[in-house]
């Protein structure tokens, strides 16, 4: 017997409403398949499972909304016997007269509220924690254009968006570094590559500057991963989140899951399918909740820098600006026209020093001279 | 000038003999012997054997005398040595002095001040360590204040004189050596009093716990409030102090059941519940006959290991 439990779509996500089971007791299910769309109030997202059992309930019926940790479904093992009596309720949460006063002041559900008092009990110092981390919420910013509801969601996206990077501006601070690149032999390399293959596996230069971002990271751990609760946890992996701007305004930047491990292939079939999907509306859980580090391009726009704000609690952002033909100083000394692309880094000088980001954009500088090897 | 206590006690007692003719005190040895802890010494030579009377070894007959005294016009002092003996006592005092202007219908007040001393702390064994206030403080009709401080030791009897009902006094010899200096000559008999802020938690205790529970309150940052009157309480300083730290810890040197801590919780309880983080602590005596053994004794009471401890409980 086991539970499946509403997970943490996003770094501050508090609850989550059901819309969809895609499962019903009796079914079996296998990791990593998507058992239940929920949404997050910004979007709709397909939630996977991370055991193997068979479906024994449904706790959470659709329409509901739940608490992060809440128990949605109750699994059985395989081999297990079947389970007929009833789980107790879960007990009313442990929270002092005062914590209760104060939740109804703020408007906080206090049973969503981690207690530090004795026996776990929620304490007035809980709830003001929890109310302030309301207050700044963090970056909600998936969109699904299939939910009801669509109208409100452009302004609630404004509000989302609005809170997570008043919250990176609040307490991030950044610094700043860009570096013009060449791309010269990217762009030879890619036109050559792009020549032999028929139109639907041709790559982007996007994908490129991605696969060398995750490439000069492994040198770079400062960079990549999270700032919490005072300190960096560095992240092996290198999940970029990619911001993908959406049709009806603002934007959202889910995960492509180990980037430095994945081919340009298969990063270009992510990249598309993500794009796809995201403005579908039908993101998965995972790729929303994990993303180490974004690069965000803004070559489309025609602007020459990106100055990125850092989505926490991630430490770092690059920026791509647009790949235009730029004077180029040659080894003899000459000047030629050549394809550039100016690399932006944001980065959070609580975890690295600019230092640091100076020998990450040469590094990436590097990695783009050599784009056979990415 | 920095005075003991012991001494505190002896300057009030002189105070109030000056101020008032009709005060006189009465009581085993505190005439030729000066008073069992030399708080009345020298006050028969200069009072005269007319206001500083010696008495037979009868509790019940010189309190009620001391009573009677009252009823005529007197202000009398009454000693009883330790609240051991006050039991013999119990009825002057709770069926006579605490009743009569209800009886009377008002007619006649009692202004009698009683003195006794009480608590442990000292090694006099099971029948000599009774710290016994909240019986007092349970009777409607009396009035009952702690002395634990300079301050108190030498004013609060000029306060219970002044006072026509039942004052009992309870005077600590644990307390007999600490010192310090007057800095408020004349004191209330009404109220609590904050003697160190702090903000983590309030520490409500009176009497000999006072100087335990302030070097706790140290480790603590606790807000240290000695009650000082235990019958009728005044909870608006606890219950403010309650409202900013939001927890409460009281030290009691009476046993646990029925204390006067379980009085102090229950009003916090009754008046400031929704201002509480976490349940109310109490540090009181073990519910044992006093132990003779040093060890056993000091275990058997209110340490400040012990507060900081409860005080802890009360967090994670």
């Amino acid at each position: 017997m086991s539970e499946f439990t509403l997970p943490s779509l996003g770094a501050d996500m508090d609850e989550g409403k059901l819309l969809e089971w895609k499962v019903k007791p009796g079914d079996r299910v296998q990791r990593g398949q998507v058992i239940a769309v929920v949404d997050t109030s910004k979007a709709a997202v397909e939630v996977e499972i991370w055991q193997d059992g068979v479906v024994s309930e449904l706790v959470t019926q659709p329409g509901e909304t739940i608490p992060v940790g809440a128990v949605m479904a109750r699994l059985e093992g395989t081999g297990e016997p079947a389970r007929t009596d009833k789980p107790p309720t879960p007990p009313r949460t442990a929270a002092s007269p005062a914590a209760r006063r104060r939740a109804r002041e703020l408007a906080v559900d206090i049973g969503k509220v981690t207690g530090t008092g004795p026996h776990g009990a929620v304490t007035t110092e809980d709830v003001e924690s929890a109310a302030a981390r309301v207050a700044s919420p963090p970056e909600k910013q998936l969109v699904a254009e299939t939910v009801p509801a669509a109208v409100d969601r452009a302004r609630e996206m404004r509000t989302a968006i609005a809170a997570a990077m008043s919250r990176s501006k609040r307490e991030i601070p950044h610094y700043y570094l860009s570096q013009p690149i060449s791309m010269q032999r990217a762009s030879e390399w890619l036109t050559t590559e792009n020549a032999r293959r028929p139109i639907t596996e041709r790559l982007l230069m996007a994908v490129l500057q991605l696969k060398a971002v995750a490439s000069a990271l492994g040198d770079f751990p400062d960079l990549n991963g999270f700032y919490r609760d005072g300190a960096h946890q560095a992240s092996k992996a290198v999940h970029a989140g990619v911001a993908i701007s959406l049709r009806q305004g603002g934007l959202v930047a889910p995960a492509i899951h180990d980037v430095g491990e994945r081919t340009l292939d298969e990063l270009m079939q992510a990249l598309s399918d993500l794009v796809r999907r995201a403005r579908a509306g039908s993101l998965r859980a995972s790729e929303m909740s994990d993303p180490t580090i974004t690069v965000s391009n803004l070559g489309e726009g025609g602007v020459e820098t990106v100055f990125p704000v850092i989505y926490p609690p991630q430490v770092a952002i690059v920026g791509f600006g647009t790949l235009l033909p730029r004077p180029w100083m040659q080894s003899d000394g000459g000047l030629r026209a050549e394809p550039t692309v100016v690399a932006s880094l944001g980065a959070d000088h609580r975890v690295s020093d600019g230092h640091r980001g100076a020998l990450f954009l040469a590094e990436l500088s590097r990695r783009l001279q050599q784009p056979e090897t990415l | 000038m920095t005075i003991t206590y012991r001494e505190a006690l002896r300057q009030g007692l002189y105070n109030a003999f000056d101020s008032d003719e009709r005060v006189f005190l009465m009581g085993e040895d505190v005439g030729r012997y000066g008073g069992t802890y030399a708080a009345s010494k020298g006050m028969l030579e200069k009072y005269g054997p007319e206001r500083v009377r010696d008495t037979p070894l009868s509790e019940l007959a010189f309190v009620g005398a001391g009573i009677g005294a009252a009823l005529g016009g007197m202000r009398p002092i009454v000693e009883v040595m330790t609240v051991n003996f006050s039991m013999l006592a119990l009825d002057q005092i709770v069926n006579t002095a605490a009743m009569l202007r209800h009886m009377s219908g008002g007619q006649f007040s009692v202004p009698v001040v009683i003195r006794t001393s009480t608590g442990a702390g000292r090694q006099l064994a099971a029948q000599h360590s009774n710290t016994l206030e909240a019986w007092f403080a349970h009777v409607p009709g009396l009035k009952v204040v702690a002395a634990a401080t300079i301050d108190d030791a030498h004013g609060m009897i000029r306060a219970a004189l002044a006072d026509s009902n039942p004052v009992i006094i309870f005077e600590y010899p644990a307390l007999f050596e600490v010192k310090g200096e007057i800095s408020r000559p004349v004191v209330d008999i009404t109220s609590a009093r904050v003697l160190r802020e702090g903000h983590r938690v309030t520490l409500v205790t009176y009497g000999a716990c006072l100087y335990k529970t302030l070097q706790a309150a140290e480790e603590v940052d606790g807000e240290v409030i000695d009650l000082r009157v235990l019958r009728p309480l005044d909870m608006e300083p606890v219950l403010a102090s309650v409202r900013k730290t939001r927890r409460a810890v009281v030290i009691d040197e009476g046993w646990r059941s029925g204390s006067l801590a379980a009085e102090v919780m229950a009003r916090i309880m009754e008046q400031a519940f929704y201002d509480l983080d976490a349940p109310l602590a109490r540090v009181c005596r073990e519910e044992v006959p006093m132990p003779y053994p040093k060890h056993l004794e000091e275990a058997a009471l209110p340490q400040p290991a012990k507060i900081v401890a409860a005080v802890k409980g009360l967090f994670a």
